[in-house]
């Protein structure tokens, strides 16, 4: 619950931000419209991450899943405390890799190095969507010319809605990394709501993790949702609703199957299929626009945060989890992980299954990489 | 936040603007018919456009209120909410000038000299055509900002016509034989007070350029 407090107070910037801090729509607005779509995309649209997520990598004790969580969580709630946003998909790598350590499991370097350096390509590809799409908006919107408050009107139905998408794919996609490992050992029963919604065990635990991202949204997001706003650079309502947009083409493009195939069957170049920070897509595409406007309104100093916010962020994740593993382990006696099981699966994080049609992940929130073939 | 109402608010806040701007173009229209039926010794006629003007300015007055209210409850266009609400009072500025000036034609009764109306009535076309063409400039920068543009130039060709004439008919007040120098000073005055309003409307063109650049994508 708390990672989904602090995947709430952290990543519903990601969607509402730039509208909640160019003031298209306010903050109350935004986390109502957040929290119920986290809440229908989490019931909805998150069994497929959370079968795989079950068995998230090597961890493979219920302590053990529970500390990486937890260290995740704490990670990303210190970020939010420094006033930095964070992502909770670099924190749950680095919980991971401190589960790793700890367990002397080996990494699967070749999936990891993917992994990082989509946290470098990212926010560039962010950078260059958003770039085209203003520029697309800079001459089609004169062109029609549409009148001031028209203009307004339309940007702001055009946020709440780009929003509302947004939101749901990070309940679909996120409420693994929040209620996933506890998907196996749910203490819930089927249930049936007001006696008409029928809710299987697993379900009602996304539901239960969709009310914690809930409330992390409306307790904690909104210096979050105000730092991605106006705190890199000061973004025009236009410019917000571009780099939510952004934002989501970019995750749908690393994590698109069907448009992998298709780009294949076209004999275009393919990009790898690595689910990517959220975060970072959106910083990318703020960043992006202001460096189309000449990068002097950029508050460079809020980049840098954020940039070294996306390096310790996994490492202080990675500590934490290492640190709570031995205390728990040698204090409490607890089974942080099986020796036996951990030499016959050396992957860090299996693929996280896509519910949706034709797509291993529609916008992830969860990083995984490919499971490797098992040691004989 | 809601949206039907905001709907319904943003239609109506669209037509009170286009409604107050219809009510600065209008003043112009009474301002000079009023100070031509003055030159022309008709006092009746003056009084009525003078009333019309009152009539004229409380209403724009109700309209700015009232738009004003809506872009703050409503928070519209909360980026260029700023800039909209120094140019709607600017133009009620502008429109408070008209009164202004008329009632001090009212009040002060000058004595216009068969000489000097041609050039007064010549000096009153010139700000009213700069007014006029703020009024369209602003029009445009609700509506089609590409357009702005066309209508900002007029505005500075007419001040610059209203300097021009506003010197000549100082001078002549100043040669005019027969003339106290009290009455000199008067009507000077009055033709002063009469070219600020071109001045005005040219700084609300400046202002009014500066705003569209900032909309710039």
């Amino acid at each position: 619950m708390f990672l989904g407090w602090s995947l709430g107070a952290n990543d519903a910037a990601n969607v509402f931000g730039t509208a909640v801090g160019s003031r298209m729509v306010k903050f109350h607005t935004a986390a109502v419209c957040c929290s119920l779509f986290v809440l229908l995309g989490a019931v909805i649209s998150g069994a497929g991450a959370s079968e795989t997520l079950g068995k998230l990598g090597a961890v493979n004790a219920l302590a053990g899943a529970f500390v990486v969580a937890f260290s995740a969580a704490l990670s990303v709630y210190m970020m939010i405390r420094a006033r930095y946003p964070a992502s909770t998909s670099q924190a749950i790598v680095g919980a991971i890799l401190g589960w790793n350590f700890f367990s002397d499991t080996p990494t699967d370097t070749i999936e990891l190095t993917k992994i990082v350096m989509t946290w470098v390509a990212c926010p560039t590809l962010a950078a260059i969507t958003a770039i085209a799409f203003y520029k697309l908006a800079a001459f089609v919107i004169p062109s029609c010319r549409i009148s001031l408050f028209k203009l307004d009107k339309w940007t702001r139905y055009g946020l709440i809605a780009v929003g509302a998408f947004g939101s749901y794919s990070l309940g679909a996609n996120n409420i693994a990394n929040v209620v996933g490992v506890f998907v196996p050992v749910s203490p819930f029963g089927n249930v049936t709501l007001f006696g008409i919604i029928p809710l299987s065990s697993a379900q009602l635990l996304f539901l239960i993790g969709g009310i914690a991202i809930a409330v992390g949204v409306f307790t904690y997001s909104r210096h979050t949702m105000q730092t991605i706003g106006g705190g890199i650079f000061k973004l025009s309502p236009v410019m917000a609703l571009v780099a939510v947009w952004a934002h989501s083409v970019v995750l749908f493009v690393f994590s698109s199957q069907s448009l992998e195939a298709f780009l294949r069957g076209m004999g275009l170049p393919t990009l790898p299929l690595v689910p990517v920070s959220s975060s970072q897509a959106i910083v990318g595409a703020v960043v992006g626009m202001g460096l189309l406007k000449g990068g002097r309104g950029i508050r460079w100093r809020t980049v840098g945060g954020i940039a070294c916010g996306w390096v310790t962020t996994p490492i202080i994740a990675g500590i934490v989890c290492f640190i709570c593993l031995s205390i728990l382990q040698n204090v409490f006696q607890q089974t942080v992980y099986d020796d036996t099981l951990a030499q016959k699966q050396p992957a860090i994080i299996e693929t996280v299954a896509p519910k949706t049609v034709g797509t291993r992940h529609e916008l992830p929130g969860a990083v995984t990489v490919q499971p490797s073939e098992p040691r004989s | 936040m809601s949206y039907g109402g905001i709907l319904r608010k943003k239609i109506g806040i669209e037509h009170k603007v286009d409604a107050f701007l219809d009510l600065v173009s209008e003043s112009g229209i009474i301002y000079k018919r009023g100070i031509d039926s003055y030159t022309s010794h008709n006092l009746d006629a003056f009084k009525g456009h003078l009333e019309n003007m009152v009539e004229t300015e409380r209403q724009a007055d109700v309209l700015r209120r009232s738009i004003e209210d809506l872009l703050y409850r409503r928070t519209l266009i909360p980026e260029s909410r700023g800039d909209v609400l120094r140019l709607i009072e600017g133009m009620d500025s502008l429109l408070g000038h008209f009164k202004g000036s008329m009632f001090r034609f009212e009040i002060e009764r000058p004595n216009m000299r068969e000489t000097l109306v041609k050039d007064l009535l010549a000096l009153v076309e010139c700000v009213v055509e700069a007014v006029e063409a703020v009024t369209c400039s602003i029009r445009s920068f609700f509506k089609n900002i590409l357009a702005v543009s066309d209508h900002l130039h007029k505005v500075s060709y007419w001040e610059a016509e209203a300097d021009k004439i506003s010197t000549r008919l100082q001078t002549a007040i100043f040669r005019t034989e027969n003339l106290e120098l009290c009455e000199s000073l008067q009507l000077s005055a009055f033709v002063r007070h009469v070219d600020a309003i071109a001045d005005q409307a040219e700084d609300m063109a400046d202002s009014l350029a500066i705003y569209v650049l900032k909309r710039a994508f």
